[in-house]
């Protein structure tokens, strides 16, 4: 029973805050020698295995780290590109970790207004008058839920399907954003929370929201 | 454990001539700074606008009350929960306008004014003006265009403390989503 993630976006559709709960499982290291039997290609600013799958290497899998040092967008940590790199027979054997790529904090930035967006869809397309926005999104690996106060905020949590009780941890994040992040007068609103305590009190409610969860039948 | 559960009564207490006194040198304070009573009504209104602005949410957050109807129901969760919530004292609706735009709030206690006396040289000052400006700006927050302002005040001899409320127009722009 795990929330994925948090995300808050303010009035406008930015987003002003996030938080990863979860460590990435499908990720794997190995030692290569050459030549490499996976094809790797670029896409996207990342470097990723377009043919060829073992081990837990799948298409699609992004180069994470090679040598242990953790590789940035294209090129390696010291600036080489990691294709070039992985061409020389010279540089073997090397050890390269493949995994899912996480998101760059640009594109949640993107799918935070897409979202926001697409929230008013659910108002929009409905039979009747007054309808809320979308407050569930149901994939066979999570479930997004999103609460929108009177104010404009939204509060979106990514948890996994069976995970109960996110109704009362929504309520209890408004609560949590009501006194750390608005009752510090150094926070601007709408700016995106940069507040200690913020943090802090939103890990330890997800925390307990997810020990709770386990009973089965929350709230 | 003790912060968690029971935030919907407020279960920290605080001294209440501890928040007249912080009002009170608040308000002593401006009127030196600025020496020009009308200038110090001003930024009261203005402190007590920001001050409104972040209190709506700490009071939706733990009121869990939905959006409400019309102004007539507006201005009894102000009375009988904002009020109740932040002030501790319930003030009485009454004077409805014939359009129903238009109310008064009698306040039969208010925290701010115990122990206080206006000087004479200080008659146009508005000592209470924060909490206009605090209504204006929750109001605001939850797309409600208010004008809200002090007709009688006890700290300048009158019997009663009246505020009078006055609905401008519904703040179309930037309306969350699903609210028509």
């Amino acid at each position: 029973m795990v929330i994925f993630s948090v995300y808050l976006v303010n009035k406008a559709g930015g987003l002003i805050y996030q938080y990863d709960n979860y460590v990435p499982r499908a990720e794997a290291e190995k030692t290569f020698s050459f030549p490499l039997d996976l094809v790797l290609k670029h896409h996207d600013e990342k470097v990723v295995v377009s043919f060829g799958q073992r081990d837990g290497i799948r298409v699609g899998h992004a180069v994470l780290s090679i040598n242990g040092v953790d590789v940035i967008g294209k090129n390696t940590a010291e600036g080489k590109d990691i294709l070039e790199y992985l061409k020389d027979a010279s540089n073997y054997p090397v050890s390269i970790r493949f995994g899912r790529a996480r998101l760059s904090s640009n594109e949640k930035l993107m799918l935070a207004s897409m979202f926001h967006s697409l929230f008013a869809i659910g108002s929009q397309l409905s039979p009747d008058a007054g309808s809320s926005g979308i407050e569930m999104l149901e994939t066979d690996v999570f479930k997004l839920h999103c609460f929108q106060t009177l104010t404009g905020i939204k509060f979106i949590v990514l948890a996994d399907p069976r995970q109960s009780g996110i109704d009362a941890l929504l309520r209890k994040i408004y609560e949590i954003y009501s006194d750390f992040a608005l009752k510090n007068p150094f926070y601007s609103l709408e700016m995106p929370i940069r507040c200690e305590l913020f943090d802090q009190n939103l890990k330890s409610a997800l925390e307990i929201a997810e020990k709770a969860g386990n009973f089965g039948a929350g709230s | 454990m003790s912060r968690q559960s029971n935030r919907t009564t407020d279960s920290k207490k605080m001294n209440s001539e501890l928040f007249t006194l912080t009002y009170g040198a608040l308000v002593t304070q401006l009127c030196k700074d600025y020496e020009n009573d009308e200038e110090v009504n001003k930024q009261l209104d203005k402190m007590g606008y920001n001050i409104g602005v972040r209190l709506i949410e700490d009071f939706l957050a733990r009121s869990s009350i939905g959006r409400c109807q019309d102004f007539r129901e507006t201005a009894d969760v102000i009375a009988k929960v904002a009020f109740k919530m932040y002030l501790g004292t319930t003030p009485s609706v009454t004077n409805w306008s014939p359009a129903g735009d238009e109310f008064s709030l009698i306040l039969e206690s208010n925290p701010l004014v115990d122990f206080v006396e206006l000087p004479d040289n200080h008659n146009t000052l508005i000592y209470s003006n924060l909490l206009c400006g605090a209504l204006r700006g929750s109001l605001e927050m939850v797309q409600m265009a208010v004008d809200v302002k002090f007709v009688q005040d006890t700290l300048r001899g009158d019997n009663v403390t009246e505020i009078r409320m006055k609905f401008i127009k519904r703040i179309e722009e930037n309306l969350p989503a699903g609210d028509e």
